[in-house]
């Protein structure tokens, strides 16, 4: 990843997602600018996995519509939770970076010349130099996600989508991932990453969405984490969440 | 002696075929097993092998007993199983377990009814196969099926293994998840018939499953995965036929025994999320560490 990218800006209007009948999201427009940093915060249940989904083009839409500018999925990358993912299937480091040159590759074709080269250069990027041939299932929590951030490093996207990127992890890794995502905001990637530890949004993402099922408040991190919007969207939280438990 | 109970057995032609045959079965087979494993579909595996029963069953019956007719009726089947099981695991959200149990169930009664209601069929070759009568037709379908099932596993094999790894990601590059699944499962119909022809639909998938399972025992590599279950299905082939023959336990039931037996080898003492691994690392890890009763 070396030079400066320009992605075009994301548009979201009047997105309505569903799990079965209920409501992931619900009336959510606004857009992601170029080049934008935003964090992706609310309550449990409240949409945030099921509107990055959404942005990848893996969650159908019930209503609204999302304009990629022109955008093809294949070119925003998505990191998924670490739990969706099972780390004990036998692979290699190396054969999940690797994965990140998809586009090149397909199905059947040849590795492009030099990949072997990249993947080594990705796993130094995140400090897990000389990982290649290691097998995924003797990694800790926090080398896992090393790896599948080594793999966004291959797969170079515009447009980045985080879910929960820093769970998980011990301190030392959350640093240096939050590195990588600064310096990837650097380059003017467009990134979007759901994250619970509010005082970590506030240190690096300058934009916010708070989401709880219905958006919030979008907009400058300082003014939407104000106590009035984190207090409205715990009570949309409880809403939703009364009439399941008497069903329950 | 040695001699004679290792190698004269094969003197005589049905030996060789029933070797032949389930020495194809074996290279094409656990490979797929050791997938199943992985995409954690082997109760599928088992509902599969009874699904087809029906199939073959009308096979059967339309077909007058043609070993061909059987094997379409056979694939039909499954195919509508692989489809049923899909809808089944959507409508519920991935808690399928107990509708595949149901349809296990059915599938089976039906195959049987319908088998009962037809003169001339013997339920027992069907549901335990015959695998020292395998003639030349049998032995073409089991190669031709076996055959098959490598050259589609090679063709599928980069997206199938992203796909059961990390399915989201593969269908964010506009990878097709679903139809590399079918292909695969079309894969795993084909040797679950050629596996009938000689094991029955009760056992079809004992060298496909037994060998996947105990390979994770032996090897944390794909790769060697696949060797180790190929060599395991290759041994339990050949020593359930030496079985067979001299101990005079029907050939199905013995090729599954053997394999068996070296998946609870593998179990207790193989390198790998063993009995034994697991209590070399609780005495490594102290007192306090796991009692490497769990299976």
């Amino acid at each position: 990843m070396v030079g400066m990218v320009t992605p075009p800006p994301i548009t979201i209007e009047d997105l309505e997602c569903r799990f079965g009948r209920r409501r992931a999201v619900a009336g959510l427009s606004g857009t992601f600018a170029p080049g934008s940093l935003t964090a992706i915060v609310g309550p449990n249940g409240g949409g945030k996995t099921t509107l990055l989904r959404a942005l990848a083009g893996l969650h159908p839409l019930h209503g609204g519509r999302i304009d990629r500018g022109g955008l093809a999925a294949r070119q925003i990358a998505l990191l998924p939770q670490a739990s969706a993912l099972d780390r004990s299937f036998p692979v290699t480091c190396g054969e999940v970076v690797a994965l990140g040159a998809w586009g090149a590759m397909g199905a059947w074709g040849a590795a492009p010349a030099g990949l072997d080269g990249q993947v080594e250069a990705a796993l130094g990027e995140v400090g897990l130099h000389g990982f290649a041939a290691r097998q995924v299932g003797a990694l800790s929590a926090g080398q896992f996600q090393r790896v599948m951030f080594a793999r966004l490093i291959l797969q170079d996207a515009p447009v980045l989508l985080l879910d929960e990127p820093t769970s998980a992890v011990d301190a030392r890794t959350e640093a240096d991932l939050m590195a990588l995502i600064r310096a990837w905001h650097a380059e003017g990637r467009t990134i979007v990453a759901v994250l619970h530890d509010l005082e970590l949004v506030r240190a690096t993402f300058p934009q916010t969405l708070l989401l709880a099922g219905e958006p919030v408040a979008w907009g400058p991190t300082a003014n939407v984490l104000a106590p009035e919007n984190r207090l409205r969207a715990r009570l949309l939280a409880e809403a939703q969440d009364t009439p399941r438990r008497r069903a329950a | 002696m040695i001699h004679e109970l290792l190698f004269t057995p094969f003197d005589a032609a049905f030996m060789r075929r029933a070797l032949a045959g389930c020495v194809a079965l074996s290279l094409a087979a656990p490979p797929l097993g050791v997938l199943l494993v992985l995409r954690r579909m082997s109760l599928t595996s088992e509902v599969l092998q009874h699904g087809i029963l029906p199939g073959v069953a009308i096979g059967a019956v339309l077909g007058g007993l043609s070993l061909w007719a059987m094997g379409l009726g056979g694939f039909i089947a499954g195919l509508a199983v692989v489809l049923l099981a899909g809808v089944l695991a959507r409508a519920t959200g991935g808690r399928e377990d107990s509708q595949l149990a149901g349809l296990y169930l059915l599938a089976l009664a039906l195959g049987v009814a319908i088998i009962s209601t037809t003169r001339g069929v013997d339920l027992g070759h069907l549901l335990f196969g015959s695998v020292l009568a395998v003639d030349g037709a049998a032995l073409l379908l089991m190669a031709g099926a076996a055959s098959i099932a490598v050259l589609g596993l090679a063709v599928i094999w980069r997206p199938l293994v992203v796909e059961s790894f990390d399915p989201d990601f593969l269908r964010a590059m506009g990878g097709l998840g679903a139809a590399w699944h079918l292909a695969f499962m079309a894969l795993v119909v084909l040797c679950v018939v050629a596996g009938f022809a000689a094991l029955g639909t009760l056992m079809s998938i004992g060298l496909m499953m037994l060998p996947a399972v105990a390979a994770r025992h032996w090897s944390d590599r794909l790769g060697g995965q696949m060797r180790a279950a190929i060599v395991m299905a290759l041994l339990a082939s050949y020593g359930g036929l030496l079985l067979s023959f001299h101990a005079d336990v029907p050939g199905g039931p013995a090729i599954v025994l053997m394999a068996g037996v070296q998946w609870l080898a593998g179990l207790l003492a193989g390198p790998h999320a063993s009995l034994r691994a697991r209590w070399s690392a609780s005495r490594a890890d102290g007192a306090d560490g796991a009692d490497g009763a769990g299976a």
